[in-house]
């Protein structure tokens, strides 16, 4: 029985469950005398045995589809004639060309190994048995289950106060996988980056000035010494960020101050949205529109003005069609600041005579200042996290440079090169990527940490 | 009293012309400031605009084809294998001959061979196939233009019109044929109705259309219902205390992790620990889902904030259970705010690319596909991916896929605003 048939016969089965309970909740409490007898209404009596048929059967289910495909796997391995010869390498293709003949056996005509063909017949007769054990586990615990529950239906049953409960721990549950979330993440990265620090030590990662992640896999060696030094990335990163922000905190911050200062508010309705519009399009659209035009362009421009070796994927490019994305960020939060300002500091300094402009700079910007710094750190992190931009119109080589029309490379590029494509996951080139990935999201971690408890004690301030 | 000294009213006034000039000096750069976002979103828009809009439409050529038994090399038309390795090319390019007999020399019919898409053989596969009868007759078809030939007939009326790898007489060919309405651009079908191919004039972006489609609909099942449980509970029943506290930090740094990382999590969780596929949709959901949680659950927590708590203890001096508040009174109320969050939500997952790629949702993919467990690519990765190819017909479609992306990013914004519009409450 396939996974969509067993999940709707257990659908189904709930379902008759859910009917039968209820009808005897009914049943019961008409022999009563009506059903003002009943502790709850009939539906919560239906919904508990529902509830007592479908929970357990899906946590068998779900625990059994995590350990089933490695049991099975364990089962052929052991069964190959030489396995424990092979290495961990090789045992993967084996495996692979296991599986692909026996999802069809018609299509590899090579296969020749007769252990192969046999490991194959026997994997297929595993997984029909693993099916069946499975469909009659996950059913007979849902009626068992669904049984007991409708046997216990009565009217001092409190039905309604038992699936409010599993109602609420369900609730509990999903604000859990938020936390559950991060726990991946930290333990992912972590782990696979720890890996990587074993090979490679930290210092020559987080000092070494050469990042050359090919040449160690091409030698042999495990990690040539200072291939994998990441200064240039963060150089790269910085540098790229720097931009973004030279174009997005002057351009996002005025915008703010203009709309909400000066700007009536028809004009404020209609450029407002259409700013926003800049951070609803996807990073991918500005990828392309920073590779295609703004490069080309920016590269004839300083070759006529003058510049010579200016390359086609400078960092100025990407940088400032990144800090044109961050424009929208930077002057909403910037803007929720400034109206977060009370208007009494305001009516204060134009009562000593302050034009407008004057209050805004010495008033009102540092009245609000750490709201803005808390939005600019914001904007810092995500324009260190922005991997498209970078991917398609920034380089992949690893210039330690400060000129910004040079190419240079960025951990989220790196990042991306490292892993896309088939390759072996335990080489240290495949590891850095988590290694980058590890630095990249404490970093932003950090940056975020920092700018969210500034804004919120600054919001706290004038509340 | 002392006439030398200048009193406070005239330092005043002597400086007021400079303090005016700041003012409207400041002003100006806030206008040029609003003034540079909007020119870039009008250069971004026009500039995507003008190379995509030919991506729409395409070449087509008429050839009048003879599907000659000999020529094809069947003499079976019921054999399967016959029909699949017959020489539909030569019957092609017989059909060219005919249209040019005085091209004689081998090179140059060469060069004439290459005014035609090879999918113009597919095609009359195609057409065999669905009507064995055909076979002997004489059918007068439009098959695709090579996409160069389609490329330089788009620009032949512009100021440098593109050339690339055809020679003076293939532009001759294009320009007889042009001007006898024997080419002619039509409405570019194949752009919606194939999946990715190597050949720009063959490639479309159904597949990908579909990959996201399925990609949405996995990232919507699972993150909805999950973001509103948690946020009922983190609004309803979360006690004050370090835990509900440390929840919501985590919810609102989730919120600002860039989402390369969510593919790491991805390809290390689902891909490396639990051996799930790579490039299916369902991984590629349940990336997205993870990554957009955070913006559902926010939003959906603003959206029962929203609801007034005098309708909850209404509900309750009724004699509600606090779950029937919640279901029958709270939740309805909050569905408009709630909605609108899911569609941004999903917008922000629609759009987004790199967590795809790193769980190899980026691979090259002609099938389109057919299920979750499909190999697939979405909109944005097939963007990626043709933008890096050199043809210039490429650019064109992937300026054409970009439109079509933003299309469908407006579209739900629209609705999203709208449902907001339409349905929010004033209390």
């Amino acid at each position: 029985m396939n996974l969509t048939t067993l999940l709707l016969t257990l659908v189904a089965l709930s379902a008759a469950i859910f009917y039968t309970s209820r009808r005897r909740s009914l049943s019961k409490a008409k022999a009563l005398g009506g059903q003002h007898h009943l502790n709850s209404l009939p539906l919560y009596y239906g919904m508990m045995a529902c509830l007592w048929c479908a929970l357990p059967a899906i946590s068998v289910l779900v625990i059994w589809s995590i350990f089933d495909g490695v049991i099975i796997e364990r089962i052929i391995v052991q069964s190959l004639p030489n396995s424990s010869e092979l290495t961990s390498s090789e045992l993967g293709l084996l495996i692979n060309s296991i599986q692909n003949y026996a999802a069809n056996p018609g299509s590899l005509t090579e296969v020749s190994d007769p252990a192969i063909i046999q490991a194959a017949e026997r994997l297929v007769d595993l997984n029909r048995v693993n099916a069946m054990a499975r469909a009659l586990l996950v059913l007979i615990f849902g009626v068992i289950f669904g049984a007991i529950a409708w046997t216990r239906v009565s009217p001092e049953l409190r039905a309604r106060q038992f699936v409010e409960k599993v109602f609420q721990s369900l609730l509990l549950l999903s604000s859990f996988v938020a936390v559950l979330v991060t726990v991946g993440i930290v333990f992912s990265v972590l782990f696979e980056s720890l890996r990587f620090f074993s090979v490679i030590p930290v210092t020559d990662f987080v000092f070494g000035t050469h990042w050359s992640p090919q040449t160690a896999i091409h030698d042999g060696q495990v990690g040539g010494s200072g291939s994998f030094g990441a200064v240039p990335l963060f150089a790269g990163t910085l540098l790229i960020s720097a931009i973004a922000m030279l174009v997005a905190v002057p351009t996002g911050l005025m915008s703010a101050i203009y709309l909400s200062e000066y700007a009536d508010r028809r004009v404020r309705a209609i450029v407002k949205p259409m700013l926003e519009v800049l951070a609803g399009i996807p990073t991918v659209v500005y990828g392309f529109f920073a590779a295609l035009t703004v490069a080309p362009t920016i590269r004839s421009f300083l070759e006529g003005v003058g510049f010579e070796n200016v390359s086609s994927e400078s960092a100025l490019a990407a940088g400032g069609v990144m800090g044109i994305m961050i424009i929208p960020f930077v002057s909403s939060l910037s803007d929720d600041v400034i109206n977060a300002v009370p208007n009494s500091l305001r009516d204060g300094s134009y009562g000593l005579g302050a034009t407008k402009s004057e209050t805004i700079k010495k008033v009102v910007i540092p009245a609000a200042l750490p709201g803005i710094v808390g939005g600019i750190l914001l904007a810092v992190s995500r324009a260190i996290g922005e991997t498209m931009i970078v991917v398609m119109a920034a380089g992949l080589a690893a210039n330690l440079t400060a000129n910004p029309l040079e190419s240079v490379t960025t951990v989220t590029v790196q990042i991306v090169t490292l892993l896309v494509g088939d390759q072996e996951f335990d080489s240290p080139k495949t590891l850095a990527a988590f290694a980058l990935g590890l630095v990249l999201f404490l970093v932003t971690l950090t940056l975020n940490f920092i700018a969210l408890h500034v804004v919120k004690k600054y919001r706290e301030q004038y509340e | 009293m002392n006439s030398n000294k200048p009193s406070t009213i005239d330092l005043v006034n002597r400086n007021l012309q400079k303090r005016y000039r700041a003012e409207k000096r400041f002003q100006i750069f806030g206008i040029a400031s609003i003034g540079f976002g909007l020119l870039c979103l009008l250069v971004l828009f026009t500039d995507i605009v003008s190379k995509g809009a030919g991506a729409f439409t395409s070449h087509y050529i008429q050839l009048t084809v003879n599907l000659d038994p000999d020529d094809l090399d069947i003499t079976d038309i019921t054999d399967e294998s016959q029909l699949a390795l017959a020489d539909y090319q030569g019957v092609v390019r017989k059909a060219l001959r005919d249209k040019f007999p005085d091209v004689k020399k081998r090179g140059d019919r060469r060069k004439l061979y290459g005014l035609v898409s090879n999918s113009a053989g597919f095609r009359l596969q195609e057409i065999l196939k669905n009507d064995p009868e055909k076979l002997g007759e004489q059918l007068t078809l439009w098959v695709l233009a090579d996409d160069d030939i389609d490329t330089y007939a788009k620009s032949k009326n512009d100021a440098e019109p593109f050339t690339g790898r055809l020679n003076d007489k293939q532009i001759g060919w294009v320009n007889t044929l042009l001007d006898s309405g024997e080419m002619q651009s039509r409405f570019n079908r194949v752009l919606f109705t194939s999946g990715d191919s190597r050949e720009p004039e063959m490639a479309g972006i159904r597949g990908a259309l579909l990959g996201s489609l399925y990609t949405l609909l996995v990232t919507l099942v699972l993150s909805f219902p999950i973001g509103v449980a948690a946020a009922v509970y983190l609004e309803e029943y979360a006690p004050k205390n370090k835990f509900t506290d440390f929840i919501e930090v985590n919810i609102n740094n989730l919120a600002a992790v860039p989402s390369i990382i969510y593919g790491l999590l991805g390809l290390a969780i689902f891909i490396n620990f639990f051996g799930m596929p790579r490039s299916i949709p369902l991984v590629g959901g349940l990336v997205l889902t993870l990554m957009t949680l955070p913006t559902i659950i926010i939003s959906s927590r603003a959206a029962i904030k929203s609801v007034p708590p005098s309708i909850r203890q209404a509900a309750l001096g009724l004699g509600a259970s606090k779950m029937q508040v919640i279901l029958h009174h709270v939740l309805p109320l909050a569905m408009p705010g709630m909605l609108t969050g899911a569609i941004i939500g999903m917008a922000q997952a629609l759009g987004e690319t790199a967590p795809l790629l790193m769980i190899g949702m980026v691979a090259f993919i002609v099938d389109i596909p057919q299920s979750i467990m499909d190999p697939a690519t979405v909109l944005p990765v097939q963007i990626y991916l043709w933008s890096d190819s050199p043809e210039r017909a490429f650019t064109e479609r992937t300026s054409g896929a970009i439109i079509v992306l933003l299309a469908f990013l407006i579209l739900m914004n629209t609705i999203a605003v709208l449902l907001r519009r339409r349905l929010e409450r004033r209390w």
